[in-house]
């Protein structure tokens, strides 16, 4: 089995930025990712994009090319294509690639495993032409498409940012059907004076949203009973706004209520978690270097709570130091000397956060959906179903998985996780904490029995 | 207001008891632990098995095999009640070998056991071609198989539900969340649990697994069970390829193909390992090769709950009479046995079935 | 299920690649994202759920939710975590009869 001094997982800015920094301190480094090109779902391929579409894209996504420069050097093992399905003590981090199983050892492991979006199940959100407005960016980004009538559902900056992207390339969406109130805003004003440290990210909102008045995108706010209508295939969104019930037709919808941490690989092992009320999600127990209470196991990045890109390029740089630190390729004075200015800069790029949270909330609906609605995609599991397993006595989600299979599916429980703890906790009157989540267990993403078998002693030793 | 009986453990063990004594017409309330309880209800095979059970001990075969035969009315009663399908198929399961050795020598094991039960073991061996001609999907690594007509499988986690579901509908009460502390007697059991929780009785059940551990000797009871770890791995949901179980593998209703399992000795780690997952694996794809490029969407390691010679315990505490231990690790095949027969042995009627080779007396005080 | 593609493409890529879906040729952008190729060629229906026989199509693109999930050479893989290659033959999950998948 190949060894290097630390193994980081995920090369988007987290990942990137502590393997840069790792092997500055003179580590070895295995940055795996699941990708073909270095630079996750913020930096998606911008090595090769940046010169096509950047003028499209914007400076804050061209200048992800720092990143993925960095990493092209002596010390950093960059494996990409490479999806990581075990990580088990030692480390010892199994993963998949080019169709084959392998395997990579190090003392200490750097998860940066990036963000989700936020499970939004309403009826429809899983016909054909639904997508999460992640996956509308990563279409722009990647591979230069734009659906020609999308309608934006949701809430939060993502939605305006694809949005001016989708204006500034000539399709601009059919409407915006944004969830959040005037009363959401006003409770975000008591965070203004934080906010404003964080100016030029809140100045770059307004430009948007002028973007997308000059385009005269239609915006409706405080949406309700938010459903997609279709035959096979998402065909209009349907919902009430200013009192009255309304249909825009479309071919695709971009859903968008936030993201949350991507915790499975920090959970599979054995990382706490635990429920943060303003985030509405949970976030991995983590200290300010990013250790947790699983020796050896670090975490940076949206995967330790949402911050965004240039919070998890920070953290990534500082878990890193703490990293070389252990590894006594740095002794702790200058590790606290090269983190210090670190750590000032992450405080100035987190001040926006609580602006944020309170500005635009996780829409109501989709946190509690109605019966009907499928909350697990993969095994089509209803929010009804799971009420009723609440009634049969199951108090948390891994009962409710074994008497009705949510979370069992490929996904294991992604984009289900959080709506099944949320409607387990409503019914029985607990709190997140108490409900708990999934039991995350290998593999973390699916592998072929052939790839499994032929790391198995017996065949090894045939082959040898 | 107390019930007729307090069952300890709302597992398929407990659930089944319970269920079987609101059958009676008995009022019983269940304890049942929190989500991140060991469950072995949760990661068990789902084979209704008889091949291969009480070689050593013919009576545990009958027992099993009394069990297997009830189960089609258990699963149809349970069906009827809840709405809830159990996915049973009783049309035989393999024993495989991989070499000709291992089948004869099993097979002159089946033949002592076979005359100890007279004659009531209906099994056939089948060779490569045969077995092919049942499977076309099997590899030809795989010498033979003994195919015996008293075994099946069933969806075990909607018996599970099923149960949950039934007990309620039969009047049951089940409390959730609860860890028991402890049991005391006066002129009625208490069951005390660590939240404050007192549940009064007439008798108790103890079928809490691995809890009776802890909670046996409080009882009167030397509960000398352990725990043994077994990796399952399943795959994503395939097109019917395999037409009956074996302990290799299974495929489940819903279409997945199960493969189990491992047995290993590491104590209360209910991890999967990558050797682990890869031998099985190994032996599934040798099996049926078609299997190589089949997706593992996911694995578990589940603790079974073994008596030091395998056998279920059956046992009155002598210290608290009127206090039982249930345990067993065949929750699943035992599961009509305990629901139709058991109830009749915890209210000693006529009609109660011989489980003395099943007490504690066999284990010598150590 | 082929419809009108609900996709612009912002720019032509010049090699091209032939993929065959469900028996169909497309012509795909050589090296481009598997699965939005697919959708910028007009493929809504990636596959059918095996509970409920349900269309799916790409939701996520980030290798994270498995509902682009197609079947080449008899694996089932996501979509959106693969590139386009000439000649590449993908099918629906376990509904090609000659799949070479398990059946």
């Amino acid at each position: 089995m190949r060894q290097c001094d630390v193994i980081v997982v995920g090369a988007g800015p987290a990942g990137m930025a502590a393997a840069a920094t790792a092997a500055d301190a003179g580590l070895q480094v295995a940055l795996l990712d699941e990708q073909p090109r270095a630079g996750g779902q913020i930096y998606r391929d911008v090595d090769r994009v940046a010169a096509l579409r950047g003028g499209i894209l914007g400076k804050d996504y061209t200048e992800g090319r720092a990143l993925t420069a960095a990493i092209r050097r002596d010390g950093i093992e960059h494996l990409d294509g490479a999806v990581v399905w075990a990580i088990e003590d030692g480390f010892c981090v199994s993963y998949t690639r080019a169709g084959q199983a392998a395997q990579v050892s190090a003392p200490k492991v750097i998860l940066a495993t990036g963000a989700l979006e936020r499970p939004m199940p309403l009826p429809g959100w899983t016909l054909p032409g639904v997508m999460t407005a992640g996956a509308g960016q990563i279409l722009l980004k990647q591979s230069g498409l734009l659906a020609r009538r999308a309608v934006l559902v949701g809430t939060g900056p993502l939605l305006y940012l694809i949005a001016a992207q989708m204006v500034r390339a000539g399709t601009p969406p059919v409407a915006l059907v944004e969830t959040q109130t005037r009363a959401d805003l006003m409770r975000a004003n008591r965070h203004l004076g934080g906010a404003l440290r964080g100016w030029p990210y809140l100045a770059k909102g307004l430009a948007m949203l002028a973007e997308l008045m000059r385009a005269r995108v239609p915006r409706y706010t405080g949406a309700t009973t938010i459903a997609i209508a279709g035959d096979g295939r998402a065909e209009a969104v349907t919902f009430r706004s200013g009192g009255k019930p309304r249909t825009v037709a479309c071919d695709t919808v971009f859903l968008h209520h936030g993201v949350v941490p991507n915790t499975q690989a920090a959970r599979s092992v054995g990382v706490p978690h635990r429920w943060d009320a303003a985030q509405h999600c949970f976030n991995p127990v983590v200290d300010a270097w990013g250790g947790t209470a699983v020796a050896g196991v670090f975490l940076a990045g949206d995967g330790a709570g949402i911050g965004g890109a240039k919070v998890a390029e920070t953290a990534g740089r500082i878990a890193a130091l703490k990293v070389a630190e252990e590894l006594g390729r740095l002794s702790a004075d200058e590790r606290d000397r090269r983190a210090a200015p670190l750590n000032r800069l992450r405080s100035r790029q987190t001040a926006i956060r609580p602006f944020l949270d309170a500005a635009y909330p996780p829409f109501a609906e989709a946190l509690a959906p109605a019966d009907a609605t499928l909350v697990c995609r993969c095994e089509e599991v209803t929010a009804g179903e799971i009420r009723g397993y609440a009634k049969l006595g199951c108090i948390g989600p891994n009962q409710t998985k074994a008497f009705g299979r949510a979370g069992m599916g490929p996904c294991q429980g992604r984009y289900c996780g959080l709506t099944v703890t949320a409607l387990l906790a409503e019914a029985t009157g607990q709190t997140p904490d108490q409900t708990g989540y999934y039991r995350i267990r290998p593999p973390l993403k699916p592998v072929t029995l052939g790839e499994l078998a032929a790391m198995d002693d017996g065949a090894r030793d045939a082959a040898e | 207001m107390a019930s007729d009986y307090a069952v300890i453990g709302g597992g398929v063990v407990g659930l089944s008891v319970a269920y079987g004594l609101l059958r009676r017409g008995l009022t019983v309330t269940v304890l049942d632990g929190g989500d991140g309880s060991h469950r072995a209800s949760r990661g068990n095979f789902g084979l209704v098995w008889v091949q291969s059970k009480g070689m050593n001990q013919p009576l545990y075969a009958r027992w099993s095999q009394r069990s297997a035969a009830a189960w089609a009315d258990h699963a149809a009663e349970l069906a009827e009640l809840t709405g809830r399908h159990l996915g049973l198929e009783q049309n035989g399961g393999y024993d495989l070998h991989f070499s000709e050795e291992t089948l004869e020598q099993t097979v002159a094991n089946y033949e002592i056991l076979k005359a100890k039960l007279d004659g009531d073991y209906p099994y056939e061996v089948l060779g490569a071609n045969a077995l092919k001609r049942e499977e076309p999907h099997i590899g030809p690594k795989v010498a033979g198989a003994i195919l015996h007509h008293q075994d099946g499988h069933a969806n075990p986690l909607r018996l599970l539900t099923a149960l949950a579901d039934g007990v309620r509908r039969k009047g049951g009460t089940v409390l959730t969340g609860k860890t028991v502390t402890g049991v005391t007697r006066g002129d009625e059991f208490v069951v005390h649990c660590d939240d404050g929780t007192a549940v009064g009785a007439g008798k108790v059940v103890l079928s809490a697994g691995l809890g009776a551990i802890t909670l046996g000797p409080k009882l009167g009871f030397k509960a000398p069970v352990r725990p043994q770890r077994g990796q399952v791995l399943i795959t994503e949901k395939l097109p019917k390829m395999i037409n009956r179980p074996s302990l290799v593998a299974r495929q489940v209703d819903e279409g997945g193909i199960q493969i189990g399992a491992t047995n290993e000795e590491v104590g209360f780690n209910d991890q999967v390992t990558q050797p682990g997952l890869s031998g099985l694996a190994a032996q599934a794809v040798t099996a049926y090769p078609a299997l190589a490029k089949a997706q593992l969407v996911r694995s578990w390691g589940a603790l079974r709950i073994l008596s030091p010679d395998g056998l279920p315990i059956y046992q009155e505490s002598p210290e608290m009479p009127g206090a039982f231990l249930v345990t067993c690790h065949s929750g699943v095949t035992l599961s009509a046995a305990h629901a139709r027969f058991l109830p009749d042995w915890l209210e000693k009627t006529a009609a109660a079935p011989a489980l003395e080779v099943f007490s504690e007396d066999r284990f010598a005080l150590s | 299920m082929k419809t009108a593609s609900p996709f612009l493409e912002l720019e032509a890529a010049p090699a091209r690649a032939t993929v065959w879906f469900d028996g169909e040729p497309l012509d795909l952008p050589q090296g481009a994202n598997l699965a939005a190729a697919l959708l910028a060629a007009g493929v809504a229906v990636f596959r059918h759920t095996p509970a409920s026989g349900a269309p799916r199509g790409p939701f996520c693109l980030m290798g994270a939710c498995f509902d682009c999930l197609v079947e080449i050479d008899g694996v089932v893989r996501q979509a959106c975590m693969l590139e386009v290659e000439d000649g590449l033959r993908v099918t629906r999950p376990h509904e090609a009869e000659d799949s070479g998948a398990p059946v």
